[in-house]
């Protein structure tokens, strides 16, 4: 299909004073193109360096799994390296590395994604070799056996020994109710302990197809070459036909919950809330852009209200933050956390954090505080440029997400857009008891109070 | 497609070696600082990394974490500023700063945005000749640094690099973490903190790079405003005694978690030493980064015993050190360190194959240019690159050099550094059969 290329929307939106930093906008050349077999492709060009980053996603992750296989999808991940029909055992990262190049791979909830990042002369043999695995995986029982060893270190090394890695699966279960979201993308361990290989590849079978792929390539590359390059390599792979399958939604949240987690090796407790809000994916977008403004005016940096309030004002806590991502197809957390201070029970800082929500869903940010964050997103736009992977990965993870191109390119201006009675009728709304999880964690019983 | 097509493609790698023409330009801006530059235009940001010799080392001995808390107190306030307004004004201005301490310098690393430059080097300049250290912002510092040791109490991956270096280097700033101990950092006093700000910066002790959309004249006079108000200073103290080898054996650290974390070390060389290049390449193919080093076939591929194994070649101002790392099931921990030993002695008695190497030469020199695609990362590589006394024409000459190592300098230095017996050994878990 014809090579349609689109330009990122300017920044410039409805701005309330010139600024510097409004003017100063780049936008990133970004190209598209659809192959017949259903592929989309997405090419981002900079030429700075003689290097592409070349990925692909399949827009399925742990929240597609079947039930009672959690960790399959990252199963699957891993043994994709392990070689096809073609590709002898092993040897897939080798010949990466031979030509200079260097590959990983990833899964989150709602993707997978492969890449390498190489010399831009090169970009064809990786192409190639994707292409060949999208569809033509082999690896023996064996080399499954094993790699389910190597998961199980992984989930060791990331969480097993970490209590606070541990609480935030327990934060995420209780928060989701009915979605997979609420399972961690490694798996619970006694079901990653009983995955095979038929149960990768059936995986795999069911979802990796160009019609469910999503090409990025950023780099030193003309469009059209790429576009050339994909229909030669990957244009020749069977469609599935099958989109995967809708997700279970969420049900009313009626019920605040609250849970206590102790671990002895805890030494600094603290206080967590998870809220379900909506996400770029779920609902209007504009809610999902207010919602991140009001995570970075709750809590990013000391000019923060958390930070304000309980740290430098009251003293009662000495770490805060807020966080909320956007890019997701289904409606998401809202985490709030506080670490009190010395002597301060985990009561009191909770409290704290109530009183700054409560506050903010009465009266709102200020002009001045949403005016700060918007020229700090917009900033980032300008130094996002600075990483082609950075630009590939946000295109990737929003087309994972089920956004459109002209989505993503509108925005920077749905950001632009939003209004302090935006930013508080999302607290309003969504900051309520009814759909939280309220979570301590703490060394002993002693400490709860 | 086939094997044939794919090993067709690697033959044709063979005769290509990309390389990235980074115009490094050597300049000195009008108030003297010497600097690196690298034009780029096509962004309008510019990126600066600068690092100053001297770092926590200098520390007093009863006082580890001392630095660390000097550094991060510095964007807690500045001049007419305190930590909020500081803060607001960085945000106005959209700059981004960082700083970091290890034990040999401090790094100032600061992007900006090209129409706002000379906004972000004079606020960057007030920070660095006039943090404030305000009593409230200490205190809040302390506070956070407190926290994060005793959370550190019961981290296995701290705990066991952390007592890998205090085995090593007793009675040395090298065995002492920057992070500091609760007793020191409790006893830190402001006047302290402002006698380590004074020790930690000095003009004459900066290595300068700059990279974006900036001509060599705006890139001078950004330094000089950056630097202003800091004092000339004179070269950093020396490091007073190269320290003993680590000492050989294993020590365990009890710690109820179900994984084990080991680190293993010994010494290492210097990167003036003329086997540097082939120990570096020799690292590469024994435990070097990604998937096809022999410790991740070995330990992960075959065996499924760890998630992630590496080692490296690391150098500190007074003395070198090669440091590995795996984390493996506290039943299965004492195969991966056998393994470890195995393969330490196979590389000691046997070096590499000729394929080896010329797969190994093939991933350095082709992935050199991927360091180089964004400009903070190359401003951080022309800093590194003159502490290192590499030179301006480094970048061009690198490649030449991982060339010229041969399997027989492999094997060399292979014989004469590694030591499989005397590898240094912290284990921080239950481990079974150590």
């Amino acid at each position: 299909m014809a090579h349609r290329p689109l330009l990122l929307a300017s920044l410039l939106a409805p701005c309330l004073a010139v600024s510097p930093i409004a003017t100063a906008l780049a936008a990133p050349a970004v190209a598209s193109f659809t192959l017949e077999n259903g592929l989309r492709g997405v090419v981002i060009t900079d030429n700075r360096a003689p290097v592409v980053t070349h990925m692909v996603w399949y827009p399925v992750g742990s929240a597609d799994e079947p039930q009672g296989k959690s960790g399959i999808a990252h199963f699957l991940e891993h043994l994709m390296f392990k070689g096809t029909d073609e590709i002898p055992e092993g040897a897939f990262s080798k010949i990466i590395a031979e030509n200079g190049g260097r590959d990983n791979a990833f899964t989150s909830y709602d993707y997978t994604g492969y890449f390498q990042r190489i010399a831009s002369d090169r970009l064809e043999l990786v192409m190639r070799m994707e292409a060949d695995r999208m569809r033509d995986l082999a690896f023996t029982e064996a080399v499954a056996e094993t790699e389910r060893e190597v998961i199980l270190e992984e989930r060791n090394q990331r969480t097993e020994n970490s209590p606070q890695a541990l609480f935030s699966e327990q934060m995420n279960a209780a928060l989701f109710q009915n979605h997979r979201y609420g399972i961690p993308i490694i798996g619970w361990r006694h079901e990653m302990e009983g995955l095979t290989r038929a149960d990768a590849l059936a995986f795999y079978e069911r979802y990796y197809a160009p019609d469910n792929a999503v090409l990025v390539v950023a780099g030193d590359v003309e469009p059209a070459e790429v576009e050339r390059l994909a229909r030669l390599h990957y244009g020749p792979l069977e469609p599935s036909g099958r989109p995967p399958e809708s997700r279970p939604k969420e049900p009313p949240h009626r019920a605040a919950r609250r849970m206590t987690m102790q671990d002895p090796r805890v030494r600094q407790p603290y206080v967590m809330r998870q809220y379900l809000v909506p996400s770029r994916g779920s609902d209007d977008p504009s809610k999902a852009a207010s919602l991140v403004i009001l995570a970075q005016i709750l809590g990013s940096g000391i000019t923060s209200r958390f930070s304000e309030q309980l740290e430098l004002g009251q003293k009662i806590a000495i770490d805060t933050g807020a966080w909320y991502s956007a890019t997701a197809r289904d409606a998401t957390d809202f985490t709030i956390y506080a670490v009190p201070a010395a002597g301060i029970g985990l009561a009191d800082v909770e409290a704290g954090l109530d009183a700054v929500l409560a506050t903010m869903a009465e009266t709102g940010p200020t002009e001045a505080e949403l005016a700060r964050i918007k020229r700090k997103i917009r900033a980032s736009y300008i130094y996002a440029e600075d990483s082609q992977a950075t630009l590939a990965r946000r295109y990737g993870g929003a087309l994972s997400a089920g956004l459109s191109l002209e989505e993503i390119a509108a925005w920077p201006e749905v950001l632009e857009a939003v209004t302090v009675q935006d930013v508080r009728a999302v607290a309003q709304t969504y900051l309520v008891p009814a759909r939280s999880v309220t979570g301590w964690l703490t060394g002993d019983s002693e400490e709860q109070g | 497609m086939g094997v044939r097509i794919i090993l067709t493609a690697v033959l044709v790698a063979l005769t290509v070696v990309s390389a990235r023409a980074v115009e490094v330009q050597q300049a000195t801006s009008p108030a003297g600082t010497a600097f690196w530059l690298v034009e780029e235009p096509s962004i309008p940001i510019v990126s600066i990394q600068m690092s100053f010799k001297g770092g926590a080392r200098l520390d007093p001995p009863d006082r580890p974490g001392l630095s660390r808390l000097t550094v991060g107190l510095l964007d807690d306030g500045a001049g007419d500023l305190d930590a909020v307004a500081f803060s607001k004004e960085r945000d106005r201005i959209a700059a981004r700063y960082g700083f970091g301490v290890d034990h040999d310098s401090l790094t100032v690393s600061a992007t900006m945005l090209k129409d706002e430059a000379q906004a972000s080097a004079a606020l960057l300049g007030t920070v660095l000749a006039e943090p404030r250290f305000d009593p409230e912002a200490i205190e809040r510092m302390r506070a956070q640094m407190l926290s994060g040791l005793a959370s550190d109490e019961t981290d296995p991956g701290t705990i066991a690099g952390r007592t890998w270096y205090a085995r090593a280097f007793p009675e040395h700033p090298y065995g002492r973490t920057t992070a500091g101990t609760p007793d020191a950092v409790r006893a830190i006093t402001r006047a302290e903190i402002v006698a380590t700000h004074a020790r930690l910066l000095a003009r004459a002790r900066a290595s300068v790079a700059v990279v974006g959309a900036v001509t060599v004249d705006e890139a001078g006079q950004l330094i000089d405003t950056i630097l202003a108000g800091m004092p000339e200073g004179g070269p950093a103290a020396p490091i007073a005694a190269e320290p003993a080898p680590p000492p050989s054996g294993i020590e365990v650290v009890p710690l109820s978690v179900p994984q084990s974390v080991a680190v293993w070390g010994q010494t290492g060389l210097r990167r003036d030493d003329p086997d540097f290049f082939a120990a570096f390449v020799m690292n590469h193919i024994l435990g070097g980064g990604g998937f096809s080093s022999r410790l991740m076939t070995e330990v992960r591929e075959k065996r499924g015993l760890a998630y992630s194994v590496y080692a490296y070649l690391s150098e500190l101002d007074g003395a070198v050190l090669y440091i590995g790392r795996v984390q493996t099931a506290n039943d299965r921990i004492a195969e991966s360190l056998d393994v470890v030993r195995a393969e330490w002695r196979r590389m000691a008695e046997e070096g590499v194959s000729q394929d080896e190497l010329d797969k190994a030469k093939r991933y350095l020199t082709g992935a050199f240019p991927l360091r180089f695609d964004s400009n903070a990362k190359i401003a951080g590589f022309l800093v590194f690159a003159q502490e290192a006394g590499l030179g301006a024409d480094y970048i061009d000459r690198r490649n030449g050099l991982i060339e010229a190592v041969s399997v027989e300098d492999i094997r060399r230095v292979a014989a004469r550094l590694l030591a499989p017996d005397a590898l240094s050994i912290v284990v921080v878990g239950e481990p079974a059969g150590l």
